[in-house]
């Protein structure tokens, strides 16, 4: 399955918010936070997990995706929330804690809820299939239309919910695609090292669904493999499980000192950065060019730009706003 | 209490790491399991330096899956071993609860008494940093809840070592829960009053035993962990204005010392109990209970609890900071007390 051009020219777009994103959020996560590394200080404090690197997951399958489909995503979540059309603005204030923000900064970055796109996700790992396939299930029972999308980290691969939910989806052929960033690590734990197998879309068979691996962070390897993956699910056949092998450009999270990566990974990674490499592609096929990209990099940074600026200019909530919301 | 007589301080981090280093020594077969306790040395730092010294074998860092690797642990300590494991935050004790409260607390009893279960799980606990709600709760109440299974919280690491040895050594299932605000990583901002004089050799601190740490006539405030911190400040607030404040430290859940609750309280005649867990079902409640079903004649006042209110966590610093414990809250709830 080839993209069209004007997905090609979505799948940069969206990568470019991304990075640029995951770039201002960098620069602004940091203030306050020097000399001396305090997570709690700072416009953005906490746990920050930034998704340099792993675009491509998130363009090549919500390229495939409308506003009614439902994703899970992880507690790595921009680049996917960006790709699936989350509210910019809503996000950024919610990754600040602002009243503006997608629940008035009551979530923060890991806990990004957008009811008008079916997007969420979750902190705790291995979280995102029971609640992709619940969310399968309810479409089927409902007669609706629409498939969902569980995404995790090869880590995630190893909870025991990884095993359950490829079980239940498979014989409830459910509308729902498992796919895995396989960024190589677990915080500091390499693949090879907590897991049995070399590549997880071979687990898929044990429960009788396609497995499908995508190679080298590829744009358009991804699009094909979700394309044929999300087609099955709305034409009725069941779920299937993708590992994409991509890159984490970034540490674990913000402050993470990354002493574990073996000398010259990170340098190697870099060189292999999608963006480029995506960007190099569209030039060479004449859908870009020099002029063509300084525009739109130029819109996606406004675009950018605007939602931070919206988000710094908004206030929090009355520090009571804390009680409410717990029911409805 | 600090009876500490060297003068080397270590952080809680350093005590715990320390203390399993020491026990690992002289018992082979003591080793460590979890996520990222490896070369990283833990996310908070307890387990830093125990791989070099002790090798994979028996330093090993786990794939995420929790429900495995403490089943694992509850296997192997029945069996001859004595493992500690890690769940790296308790929040996360969702995806694997079975494997400790049903069988690591349980077998013990089932068994008759036969079974023994030698295992240390350490958790850390706490919020204050915006870490969200799924990776800031203190869930104390929970774990104490649970029969079978011993729960201890220090607040410093002279306690914390002297616990984890004794941890360690305990024929049963302890939980270790220490608090992410006293583990002394400076990315966590670091309440200097848990970094404490600490003997080099191996000592214990009794399970169950709560401590005194400052003593006082008018008023007893009850905490663990952070809110030991809390309190100790509140009670130099207090002081200024005369009222001359009693803190005791639990640092023990289960079993829990209610004879020096008990005392304290019938010393002072008022009690204030300080809780970063949620405020209903839990630790502050069973410590008033603790009192007033002993001697409800003993009380001058009602007793008040000072804890987190019982809503998720949310991201907000506004939002976390309004609602977590602090001393002016405490000093707050004693102002009310005395206007009743
Ligand atoms: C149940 C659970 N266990 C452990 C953690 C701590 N933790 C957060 S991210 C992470 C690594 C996850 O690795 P992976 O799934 O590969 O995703 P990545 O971080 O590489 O994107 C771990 C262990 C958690 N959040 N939830």
């Amino acid at each position: 399955m080839q993209p069209t051009n004007d997905q090609r020219l979505w799948m940069y777009r969206q990568m470019v918010t991304s990075r640029h994103l995951e770039e201002r959020i960098e620069t602004l996560y940091m203030e306050g936070k020097t000399p001396v590394f305090n997570m709690a200080k700072g416009p953005i404090p906490g746990e920050m997990h930034l998704s340099n690197g792993q675009e491509p997951c998130a363009v090549g399958v919500c390229a495939h995706l409308n506003a009614e489909d439902i994703v899970v995503a992880t507690h790595r979540p921009h680049h996917i929330a960006v790709a699936k059309g989350v509210d910019l603005n809503a996000m950024v204030a919610e990754i600040f804690g602002k009243a503006t923000g997608l629940s008035g900064g009551r979530g923060g970055h890991m806990h990004l809820f957008d009811a008008a796109v079916n997007f969420s996700c979750s902190g705790i790992i291995g979280e995102s299939l029971g609640p992709a396939a619940g969310a399968a299930l309810s479409r089927k029972m409902q007669g609706k239309p629409g498939v969902a999308v569980a995404f995790l980290g090869e880590g995630a691969a190893n909870q025991g919910v990884f095993h359950e939910a490829l079980n239940l989806a498979a014989v409830w052929k459910l509308p729902v695609v498992f796919v895995i960033e396989d960024n190589a690590w677990g915080i500091s734990v390499a693949k090879q090292a907590s897991t049995a197998v070399p590549r997880n879309d071979v687990r898929a068979s044990g429960y009788n669904m396609p497995g499908v691996h995508v190679a080298d962070n590829d744009v358009e390897g991804v699009f094909a493999a979700a394309g044929t993956a999300i087609a099955r699910a709305r034409d009725g056949q069941g779920p299937t499980l993708i590992e994409i092998e991509t890159s984490r450009l970034a540490g674990h999270f913000m402050g993470d000192g990354e002493d574990y990566r073996p000398e010259g990974e990170k340098a190697g990674l870099q060189s292999r950065d999608p963006i480029p490499r995506y960007r190099q592609q569209l030039l060479e096929a004449g859908l870009l060019d020099e002029a063509a990209d300084t525009r739109l990099v130029g819109e996606a940074h406004e675009r950018v730009e605007a939602a931070i600026r919206f988000a710094q200019e908004s206030d929090f909530l009355p520090p009571e706003a804390a009680l409410e919301t717990v029911f409805v | 209490m600090n009876t500490a007589t060297g003068s080397r301080k270590l952080t809680i981090a350093r005590a715990m790491a320390e203390a399993t280093a020491q026990e690992m020594r002289q018992d082979p077969t003591v080793f460590v399991m979890g996520e990222d306790v490896g070369p990283l040395g833990g996310v908070f730092g307890n387990t830093r330096g125990l791989y070099d010294e002790f090798g994979a074998e028996r330093i090993r860092d786990t794939p995420i899956s929790e429900t495995a690797f403490i089943g694992a642990a509850v296997g192997a300590a029945s069996d001859g071993m004595r493992p500690i494991v890690e769940l790296m935050f308790v929040d996360f004790f969702g995806v694997c609860m079975d494997a400790i409260y049903n069988m690591m607390a349980k077998n013990t009893y089932f068994s008759g008494g036969k079974v023994k279960v030698p295992m240390v799980l350490m958790t850390s606990t706490g919020g204050g940093y915006s870490d969200g709600g799924q990776h800031s709760q203190c869930l104390y109440g929970t774990f104490a809840h649970l029969p079978g299974m011993k729960v201890v919280v220090p607040s410093n690491a002279y306690d914390a070592k002297g616990l984890m040895t004794a941890a360690i050594r305990d024929d049963n299932p302890v939980v270790f829960m220490y608090h992410k605000s006293l583990q002394g990583m400076g990315w966590l901002g670091t309440e200097k009053g848990a970094t404490v004089a600490t003997p080099e050799e191996p000592y214990t601190v009794e399970i169950g035993k709560a401590a005194v740490v400052k003593e006082g006539r008018d008023l007893t405030l009850v905490s663990l962990g952070a809110g030991v911190h809390h309190c100790l400040r509140a009670a130099k607030a207090l002081g200024e204005e005369g009222v001359d404040v009693e803190v005791v430290d639990l640092r023990s859940l289960v079993p829990l010392d209610r004879e020096t609750v008990r005392a304290s309280v019938a010393k002072t005649g008022r009690l204030i109990v300080v809780d970063e867990d949620y405020h209903s079902y839990g630790v502050s409640g069973e410590i008033i209970a603790s009192v007033a079903e002993h001697d409800p004649a003993c009380l001058k006042a009602a007793p008040r609890r000072v804890a987190y209110p019982d809503i998720p966590i949310p991201f907000a610093p506004t939002m976390e900071q309004w609602a977590l414990p602090n001393a002016d809250k405490i000093v707050d709830a004693f102002h009310q007390m005395m206007t009743q």
